[in-house]
């Protein structure tokens, strides 16, 4: 995968003299420190991070921490004081103002918190409002408004003022702006942060959705950690100014670089983050055709309840250590006959969420792979374990 | 027993000053200048006053009153059309005329100077400073102060009257404009520009139309302003009601100084509620200025229902 957007040792002063904030930094002064002695305001301070292209990536922070200042350097609203940003090769804080005009046009576009629909167009107006900017006809703006609404669920809505939309809808109407004019960077900073919990879950949802078959790449602002780690292939924590953290959903919930973002990742429902393969085991397994006597003394050796009983390269059923001597006793020789075809089954994409109820039958959960095979096996109790955080 | 004060040490010359100044500096070089720029005026002025001298009576009653009915309502339309009326029965009509041509012309003028400097206004700060004190200084100063620098450099009669009314008409507008263009949203203006629009196009596509109405509230400023210099212009040389208001003065001749005083006042209440209607039927939904201008014209019971409807749902922007 290429990368789209490129970061590299960004940092933004506020302030009239950057330059000796700069210096200042370089030498390793915290943020207090230089605001106090020059009154400069850092924002960003020596960010780097690459955006692979049709990535999501979530910048999360809570307000002051400088990811709205961050989101709005990639787009040029804001410039750097140093550093680079590079959009396919072309650096967004150096090059001319109509390579930038031309950038914002066709290839990078933004939705707004607070959604900063125009009050005085309709709804496919706003739409086609970037389209407009870049002199396309009016019929064919129409209609590519149309074409975006379709795609949002809200082409019955195209001439209405944004102000009869609900919050939710009208954010359907920013996104659609944003994709109006088939952008490959997507900048959201905080979409969803003005809107209702259960409306904010859909939208979620529905950005997932939409992004299966769009393929955007996508930079995601949020101050809700939940709302990155569903939304996010990679999230970035950001304090100060500065990234504390860079990683998958998994790693920063189960890895959290510091106290300040294991903070963070204490309220997090855990069950939704982590998932089946990253507690399984490596499976221990029988042939169908094995002896089932044989099977008992492995799961003696190994201190197991149960077997897997594969079928050349297929799960075909479990064997319990209870069944195994039963069968012994009865004298049945070949596992085949006595394994239970009854047994716990998950993807190893699946959430912890989702073996919940495989847990409670007290066996070892299967994971198979798109071609049924077995490529691991999650304990019962690790589930539990994981869930307290204890592995 | 004289107190000691500074002026029997030092006396300033102040006015001697201000004399060398405008007499010996300011007249002498830039009269020309000054002859030239007062050129624009004299055309529209005189279009203008052609034009509505030569209207018949009826008809342009006729306009103005469908005009006022449309835009502002079925009682100021009658109330217009008693007006005009009563000015022709009185024999004022010409003036009247005069004294339209005379405040549309000076409007005109502050709307093509005050917009454009009240956009500056809002968008450089250190503009926005240095105007503000002259803006001050042009609406606090008694406009008898400029009438004589303005008759040296353009001389008397209509033409130095509107230069006299446009320097005390002019702030409401820039003002305004720049209050209205500061009053947008800043995300609005920040969506248009993520959007790849220019400073030119976000101001055209954002700025203006939101910032419509609270411009239209200056340009009703600006205009009361323009009628309120009527009487005093006529001072110089300007016609219109203004001059028979002034001849009455003079001659101490009551009836004729009261019957123009109320020229102009039926005259300010007819334009005042024409244009704060117009001004308050701007919706913010209009999409290009050839159609905020034509809804100045939809019957008026349409607008009643938009602002209603604008005040139930203010919310939610």
């Amino acid at each position: 995968m290429t990368s789209k957007i490129i970061c590299s040792s960004v940092s933004k002063i506020f302030g009239t003299e950057p330059e000796q904030a700069l210096a200042l930094l370089r030498q390793g002064l915290d943020k207090d420190k230089i605001h106090s002695e020059t009154g400069q305001v850092v924002g960003v301070e020596n960010v780097n991070f690459e955006v692979s292209d049709g990535e999501i990536f979530v910048v999360m922070g809570l307000s002051g921490s400088g990811k709205s200042t961050l989101v709005r350097m990639i787009n040029g609203l804001i410039k750097p004081s140093s550093g680079r940003i590079l959009i396919d090769d072309i650096d967004i804080a150096s090059c001319s103002e109509e390579e930038l005009l031309s950038l914002r046009r066709n290839k990078v576009s933004m939705v707004f918190q607070h959604f900063a629909l125009f009050p005085h167009k309709t709804v496919a107006e706003n739409v086609a409002f970037g389209l407009k900017i870049k002199g396309v006809q009016a019929a064919e703006r129409r209609e590519r408004a149309h074409a975006v609404l379709e795609q949002v669920g809200l082409a019955n809505r195209a001439d209405s003022y944004p102000e009869e939309l609900s919050g939710g809808m009208q954010q359907r109407v920013g996104l659609a702006r944003g994709l109006a004019a088939d952008p490959e960077i997507l900048l959201m900073d905080e979409p969803f942060g003005a809107l209702d919990p259960l409306i904010r879950r859909d939208m979620q949802a529905e950005l997932l959705e939409l992004q299966r078959s769009l393929k955007k790449t996508i930079v995601f602002i949020t101050h809700d950690l939940n709302e990155a780690l569903i939304l996010g292939n990679r999230i970035a924590i950001m304090r100060n100014g500065r990234f504390v953290q860079v990683g998958s959903a998994e790693e920063i919930v189960g890895s959290p670089a510091n106290d300040y973002v294991a903070a963070f990742t204490a309220d997090i429902d855990r069950s939704r983050v982590f998932r089946a393969k990253s507690i399984a085991v490596e499976p221990q397994a029988i042939e169908a055709g094995a002896q089932v006597d044989d099977a008992a003394r492995r799961m003696e050796d190994l201190e197991l309840d149960a077997l897997y009983v594969t079928d050349g390269d297929k799960v075909a059923g479990i064997l319990t250590y209870r069944s195994a001597i039963e069968a012994c006793r009865c004298g049945t020789k070949i596992v085949r006959e006595v394994a239970s075809h009854r047994f716990p089954a998950a993807s190893p994409d699946a959430y912890l969420n989702d073996l919940y109820p495989m847990a409670r039958m007290g066996l070892p959960i299967a994971l198979r792979d798109a071609h049924g095979r077995l490529t691991g096996v999650v304990p019962p109790q690790a589930v539990f374990d994981k869930l307290a955080g204890a592995a | 027993m004289d107190w000691l004060s500074p002026s029997d040490f030092l006396a300033i010359p102040f006015n001697d000053w201000v004399n060398a100044f405008v007499k010996g500096w300011l007249v002498p070089n830039f009269r020309p200048f000054f002859r030239a720029i007062q050129w624009p005026v004299v055309q529209v002025l005189d279009g203008l006053d052609y034009v509505l001298n030569a209207v018949p009576m009826l008809l342009f009653t006729a306009i103005l009153t469908t005009v006022a009915w449309r835009a502002a309502g079925r009682g100021v339309g009658i109330f217009t059309l008693a007006s005009l009326f009563f000015i022709d029965l009185i024999g004022l009509w010409s003036e009247t005329m005069t004294t339209l041509a005379m405040v549309v012309t000076a409007v005109l003028f502050c709307v093509i100077i005050g917009v454009p400097l009240g956009v500056a206004a809002a968008r450089s700060d250190l503009f926005e400073k240095i105007q503000r004190p002259i803006l001050d200084v042009m609406q606090t100063i008694p406009s008898f102060v400029y009438l004589v620098p303005i008759v040296m450099l353009f001389g008397v009669g209509m033409v130095p009257g509107i230069i006299a009314t446009i320097i005390f008409a002019l702030p409401p507008i820039v003002r305004l404009t720049n209050l209205g263009i500061r009053s947008v949203r800043a995300d609005l203006t920040e969506a248009a520009t993520s959007f790849g629009a220019t400073s030119w196009q976000a101001l055209v596509e954002v700025q203006f139309p939101l910032a419509i109405r609270t411009i239209m509230a200056g340009l009703n400023q600006t205009l009361m302003l323009a009628l309120s210099m009527a009487v005093i212009v006529a001072l110089i040389g300007g016609g219109g009601l203004g001059l028979t208001v002034f001849t009455g003065l003079g001659r101490l001749d009551v009836g004729n100084a009261t019957a123009g005083g109320v020229g102009i006042v039926l005259l300010a209440i007819i334009l005042d509620r024409i244009s704060q209607a117009v001004g308050e039927r701007k919706a913010v939904h209009t999409t290009s200025l050839a159609a905020t201008l034509k809804s100045f014209f939809a019957p008026a019971t349409r607008s009643e229902a938009g602002a209603n409807h604008e005040r139930a749902a203010p919310k939610g922007l």
